[in-house]
């Protein structure tokens, strides 16, 4: 089938670009804009409120710790169904993937605004490795893995641009991309993690712990798996007309499958967290304010969650289920969140506390909108949701 | 390099993947570093300390610092609890004594200058070196503004240039050391009036310590402040009071900041260099699941095939033989018959001809 027709079959006529919807998200990128005008001219001073106690605020808490955490799905997934051989899963891979994709190359057009001199980041790489930091760790393998979700994304893209032979070189790469995508995603993530290592005098006993990278590396899969339920859920409200019957036919096995996994992996979770806690013996710290907080996270985020996903896939209930990825995203969110910045500083008076500018905030929202804009505007030109006719025989 | 005695990352090679470079992984050998020797550190007496603010005007002119709006002789500055910024590479904070309610007590910040530090282990691009002299220096050359450093350090002294747009630098006191070098004083231990500041070789400004604790025991509490916290540091401190009452941290602990690391950072090359392994024997395992389910498949679609197949021919072979019964049978009639009918048609003949 020609390219044309592919269109024709795939994207009826557009609607008008005038939409309430468009008006919002040009209101955000105009916003955004100027921000990033004021960050570059007027210095982080300007648009942050970074101060010499908070040298890490709601970019690196949220756009970097979260974002990473919320884009685990592409590992998990591509690993689930490459890997360990559940095929069943194989139409969720692509939608995975560039969620992923999408997402790290956020967290580094992120951290260009976060640091103080965004072009020398690649001195770590190639100029002055400081190999004895655990930063070092994370940053060679966020920039190799955002070169695998490149690789892994191109495919749609080659298809889409008509370029086989290309397209075929680089499908024949899956299995090394996979393997080479979970290696780097397990470092990475739970690196992540061990950055708070080196300061346990700063981080609440409670959420500081030797064990920082282990929970970093695994709460990031069920964020992963919670990501692709939630993700898909909302691709199926606005994205119908983009999905095939494969697509169709497998998606209620992946939030099923999906489900339960995370379910199993958060339980597990909250038993290594525990063992956590008594392994320092921090336990009277769960009596105090900062305690209360902590088990908010963990049984209204975490416990609750787990719960309702078990009970959900019992019953077969979609609806419950998406409530439940819900909550688990927005409890990775709140995780990453104490452990980069509430539970950090802890001990300081309540006016050195740190608290994100408007600037900061408009500028997570910039990138977030970034992120949901470049996604709608592939999936309705590439075949993310359907195979692409050409290539149905490959895989 | 001086500062990262312990390099165990894995260098990932250009695709991805290779082998781990471990180099000497102190943390976990009998090996522990006490400090160069010979290398300098001041004694901070904080019992002698009058809180003039002589040594924070003094650190703003050797490093040509910016002049702040309230001047060093405005001691109402003190009323407030103050930190080492990008303008003030050290500051004297005021404390309540409880032990003679109503006196105050001072207590210099600045850079502890550890023996181990954790900013220069937390800096991915190595632009802190411990000195042979004793001091933690800054390389603003290859930083790239990451922050990690002053996440890292368990006393809050580095700082950043928050407002500078093209070269933000972080910030802290340099313990002077190229006036070291030159053979002077750091400017703060030079200008003090009340002789709270001491410098000298480490060892003897722990001697020195040591001394002046046990000829006046009621004076000074039994401990030397960065003798051993955080690995040690080359200030030293020594208090009339507890080390909390003038805003000194006693929980730090005595683990270099690098040895805190040592065991995520040991995992990655591990980690490295295994998951090839388990990863790839899951894609085997689960391929060879697929092929044996496969193989058993077509076994059983063979068998039944088969079964099907002998049935059949049984089937055949009875119906054949019953066919060939029923057609012997009808012959052996037919022949009977045929016979019986030659025989009655030869008596019709014999009777004809009689």
């Amino acid at each position: 089938m020609s390219q044309d027709a592919v269109k024709t079959k795939f994207f009826p006529p557009d609607r008008s670009f005038y939409t309430p919807v468009n008006m919002v998200v040009g209101c955000i990128m105009a916003v955004g804009l100027l921000f990033t005008v004021l960050r570059f001219t007027g210095g982080l001073s300007m648009v942050t409120n970074l101060d010499d106690n908070y040298p890490w605020g709601l970019w690196i808490g949220f756009d970097l710790m979260a974002g990473v955490a919320l884009a685990a799905g592409g590992y998990t997934t591509s690993a689930a169904c490459y890997l360990f051989g559940m095929k069943r899963f194989h139409s969720a891979v692509r939608p995975a993937i560039l969620t992923a994709f999408l997402g790290y190359a956020l967290v580094v057009v992120s951290l260009h605004y976060d640091v103080g001199r965004p072009w020398r980041l690649p001195y770590p790489l190639f100029w002055s490795q400081g190999t004895t930091s655990l930063l070092f760790e994370v940053g060679l393998c966020v920039a190799l893995y955002l070169t695998v979700l490149f690789l892994e994304y191109s495919v749609t893209a080659l298809e889409w641009l008509g370029l086989k032979k290309l397209r075929h070189i680089i499908h024949r790469l899956t299995l090394v991309l996979t393997i080479f995508g979970v290696i780097l995603s397990t470092l990475h993530q739970s690196s992540l993690g061990a950055l708070f290592i080196i300061a346990p005098s700063k981080l609440h006993p409670l959420w500081y712990s030797q064990y920082l990278a282990v929970y970093f590396f695994i709460s990031s899969m069920f964020a992963g798996l919670s990501m692709v339920i939630f993700e898909g859920s909302l691709s199926h409200k606005y994205f119908h007309d983009k999905m095939d019957d494969t697509y169709l036919g497998e998606h209620d096995g992946v939030v099923l499958g999906f489900a339960k996994g995370a379910s199993f992996i958060m339980f597990a979770y909250l038993v290594i967290k525990v063992i956590g806690i008594a392994m320092d013996n921090t336990w009277h710290y769960l009596g105090s304010g900062y305690g209360m907080w902590f088990l908010v996270e963990m049984l209204g985020f975490v416990a609750l969650p787990g719960f309702l996903y078990a009970v959900a896939v019992r019953d077969r209930n979609f609806g419950l289920i998406r409530k439940a990825a819900l909550i688990t995203v927005l409890g990775i969110v709140l995780n990453r969140l104490n452990v980069c910045l509430i539970a950090f500083n802890w001990y300081l008076p309540l006016e050195d506390r740190y608290f994100p500018h408007i600037g900061e905030i408009g500028l997570t929202i910039f990138m977030v909108t970034i992120g949901v804009v470049a996604f709608k505007f592939i999936v309705t030109r590439m075949p993310i949701f359907y195979e692409h006719p050409d290539y149905k025989e490959s895989h | 390099m001086s500062v990262s005695r312990r390099k165990f990352l894995a260098w990932m090679g250009g695709a991805g993947l290779s082998t781990a470079v471990g180099r000497k992984a102190f943390a976990a050998s009998n090996k522990h570093f006490e400090g160069y020797p010979d290398s300098f550190g001041v004694l901070h007496d904080t019992t002698l300390c009058v809180g003039c603010r002589s040594c924070e005007a003094a650190c703003n002119k050797v490093n040509d610092l910016p002049q702040p709006e309230k001047s060093f002789t405005d001691l109402k500055v003190l009323d407030e609890k103050r930190r080492t910024d990008a303008a003030a590479y050290t500051v004297v904070n005021k404390y309540e004594s409880v032990k003679k309610p109503g006196l105050p007590l001072f207590r210099k910040i600045q850079c502890n200058h550890c023996l181990e530090p954790a900013c220069a282990s937390a800096c991915f691009v190595k632009a802190f070196t411990k000195t042979k002299e004793g001091a933690v220096v800054y390389d603003a050359s290859v930083c790239v503004g990451c922050r990690y450093c002053m996440v890292a350090c368990p006393f809050n002294i580095p700082a950043y240039e928050y407002d500078k747009v093209l070269d933000p630098r972080v910030v802290k006191c340099t313990l002077c050391h190229p006036r070291l070098l030159e053979g002077k004083l750091p400017g703060c231990v030079e200008v003090c009036p009340a002789e709270a500041l001491t410098f000298g070789k480490r060892e003897d400004l722990l001697a020195l310590a040591r001394e002046r604790i046990r000829k006046h025991p009621d004076r000074y509490v039994h401990h030397i402040y960065g003798e051993k916290e955080m690995g040690g540091t080359s200030w030293l401190y020594i208090t009339g009071e507890s080390f909390e009452q003038v805003g000194m941290r006693e929980d730090l602990g005595i683990t270099p900041a690098p040895n805190l690391t040592a065991g995520a950072l040991a995992v990655v090359p591990m980690v490295a260099g295994l998951w090839p392994l388990f990863l790839t024997g899951a894609y085997a395992m689960s391929r060879r699941k697929e092929k044996i389910a496969a193989e058993e498949q077509a076994g059983a679609v063979a068998n039944a095939i088969a079964e099907t197949n002998d049935a059949a021919e049984k089937k055949l072979a009875q119906a054949l033989e019953k066919a060939k019964k029923e057609k012997e049978a009808a012959i052996q009639k037919e022949v009977k018959k045929a016979l019986e009918e030659a025989v009655k048609a030869q008596e019709a003949d014999k009777e004809e001809d009689a």
